[in-house]
């Protein structure tokens, strides 16, 4: 067990038709994922996180003990120091914006300003929102207050639950730009609990595989984007996480440049400054491998690389293909039949041929 | 004015509203509490205090009239307590009659809070909670004002039922006048004496009244329901 300020969970919780058993050491800082299907146990693994839930076990966040329950330990969920966003906002309906966002705020120990608040109100957009009754906000309003709310407390560990699920299409759209914010300005701890691997992939730092209850694997997110467990759940939607860094842009063709992985991709313009290192996100069934670089084909993303891995995947057809491309990685989805075709192989050269398309900035 | 009823029947008007004030006034403090554990418990308990508690809205008001008109004499336990305490017997006497009309209606002013404290669920403590607020804090800060409309209605429904109740009152009031006598046994003791317009604008008076305060918690309940998704 280290002692720096990562949290280290090792807990046990059995209900009539469910049982969570869960050892985990998650970073200090950044956003850790909790990810899996729906039953898997990462809303009841947040619920005890926050002391809502009481399992056997330890949990230490930064040295401090908040459940040790061979000693009879447990701290109740009102003294942790915590931040806890529901599915749905649950804001109070008897408070407006500013007494919800007061109510936490209030009752944190630490003596602090009210200036401290607005940093917060600024981080999330809802100075203007303050006076209004919370029935009058729309979903993503709600769910942005809620985050203040919990961030207004002053929390050491912020615990998010599927924030973004009980929004349609085009609030999601509105409210995770300032998830994205939020990430780049927070400094402790984020256990973030979804489904989806659009957030997975635009948030995480730390990936955490839940299935029926138990841990089924976890690492930082580029080396679990290409973790077979991962690959296998998230089927279709397979595919690596990068970083890369924008170098140039075509304003004409509404198109920009970045480099990754040994190679220049042309990605959507997205109005990013050049210089700015963003996240990447390729599909691996939009990538092909080919042996060469064919000539007059409307794709335009090359990388070059060599097969690291072939592993069997979803449909016994498909082969899940691992390409070592400089110091990144690259998977595609190709059939078995091609591979053969091709005579390709583990250590074999290849050209990653990918749609500009889907690359997600 | 005073020509339209008696004096006798205004000296009733006014004990039967001293005794409902103040019973709802005491309900809503014992009720809250109440209804409270039942929302919240999961002892195996739970089933037998809702029963008892709803028991004064089956049991008739004889049966109910007469055990704590029972317990409230001599031989009783309410009435050995409150010799004990010195404050002798309660029977035929106001405190008497208060005492009774905690009990006859109780359950009006436990079950709308219960429903209200049931309808908001678990989720807004838990959220209390992640805030820093202690229990104690959260149920006073959370808790309380989202059941608002649960406890007007609690506090409506009882002041009425109150008001309303007679085989109770007489069974341990005894109807004496300016001590125990109040609208209801009035209004009957109109009748027995064949005052057929007095009783008849007393009758009229307690119709009308309870017909308002129903009035009035159907339009808390609709504001309820805008209040709570």
């Amino acid at each position: 067990m280290s002692v720096d300020a990562s949290l280290s969970i090792q807990i046990a919780l059995s209900r009539k038709d469910f049982a969570l058993k869960v050892e985990l050491e998650l970073p200090a800082n950044g956003i850790s994922v909790l990810f899996g299907p729906s039953g898997s146990g990462k809303t009841s693994l947040l619920r005890c996180l926050a002391g809502l839930e009481t399992p056997t076990g330890t949990i230490t966040l930064a040295g401090e003990r908040w459940l040790d329950s061979a000693r009879g330990l447990s701290k109740p969920t009102w003294k942790r120091e915590i931040g806890y966003v529901f599915q749905e906002a649950s804001l109070f309906e008897h408070l407006n914006v500013e007494q919800n966002l007061l109510y936490g705020f209030r009752r944190s120990s630490h003596s602090v300003q009210r200036g401290e608040l607005d940093s917060t109100l600024e981080l999330l957009g809802i100075a203007h929102l303050l006076a209004r009754p919370v029935q009058t906000l729309s979903g993503g309003e709600r769910q942005r207050v809620a985050i203040a709310r919990a961030l207004a407390a002053r929390p050491k560990l912020l615990l998010l639950d599927e924030p973004l699920a009980s929004l349609d299409l085009a609030r999601r759209k509105e409210v995770l730009p300032w998830l994205e914010r939020l990430h780049e300005a927070l400094s402790i701890p984020v256990v973030y609990v979804t489904h989806t691997v659009e957030e997975l992939a635009r948030l995480a730092d730390f990936v955490v595989l839940l299935n029926q209850g138990l841990v089924q694997a976890s690492g930082p997110l580029d080396s679990m984007m290409y973790n077979h467990k991962l690959a296998l759940s998230i089927g279709d939607e397979t595919g690596i996480v990068g970083r890369g860094t924008l170098i140039a842009c075509d304003l004409q063709n509404h198109v920009a440049q970045l480099s990754f992985a040994g190679a220049r991709l042309w990605v959507r313009d997205q109005g990013i400054a050049i210089g700015t290192v963003v996240r990447l996100r390729i599909l691996a069934r939009d990538v092909s491998l080919a042996l060469t670089v064919p000539e007059n084909s409307t794709i335009q993303n090359y990388i070059q690389g060599i097969i690291e891995s072939v592993q069997a995947f979803v449909h016994p057809s498909q082969a899940l293909v691992r390409v070592r491309c400089a110091q990144d990685v690259v998977l595609a989805t190709v059939t078995h039949r091609s591979l053969n075709r091709l005579g390709l192989n583990v250590g074999s050269p290849v050209w990653c041929q990918v749609k500009s398309a889907a690359l997600i900035v | 004015m005073t020509g339209f009823v008696s004096a006798e029947a205004w000296e009733a008007i006014g004990l039967s509203l001293k005794l409902a004030g103040l019973s709802t006034f005491v309900l809503l403090i014992l009720a809250t509490p109440i209804a409270w554990w039942l929302s919240q418990t999961q002892s195996p308990w739970r089933s037998v205090v809702a029963a008892l508690v709803t028991l004064p809205l089956v049991l008739p008001p004889t049966v109910l009239g007469f055990y704590i008109l029972i317990s409230l004499g001599p031989q009783g336990w309410l009435g050995q307590l409150t010799q004990s305490l010195g404050l002798g017997l309660l029977s035929f006497s106001f405190s008497g009659l208060l005492i009774g009309a905690l009990i006859f209606s109780l359950p009006f002013a436990v079950q709308p809070i219960q429903y209200a404290f049931e309808a908001m669920g678990k989720r807004p403590m838990e959220v209390a909670a992640t805030l820093r607020a202690r229990p104690l804090d959260a149920f006073f800060s959370v808790a309380l004002p989202l059941a608002k409309p649960g406890l007007l209605t609690a506090a409506v429904l009882s002041f009425a039922h109150t008001l309303g109740e007679f085989g109770v009152i007489l069974m341990i009031g005894g109807n004496i006048p300016g001590q125990t006598r109040v609208v209801s046994t009035q209004i009957y003791g109109h009748v027995e004496a064949m005052e057929y317009a007095q009783a008849h604008r007393l009758a009229l008076g307690m119709l009308v009244f309870s017909f308002l305060a129903l009035m009035m918690i159907v339009r808390l309940k609709s504001r309820q329901e805008r209040v709570l998704p």
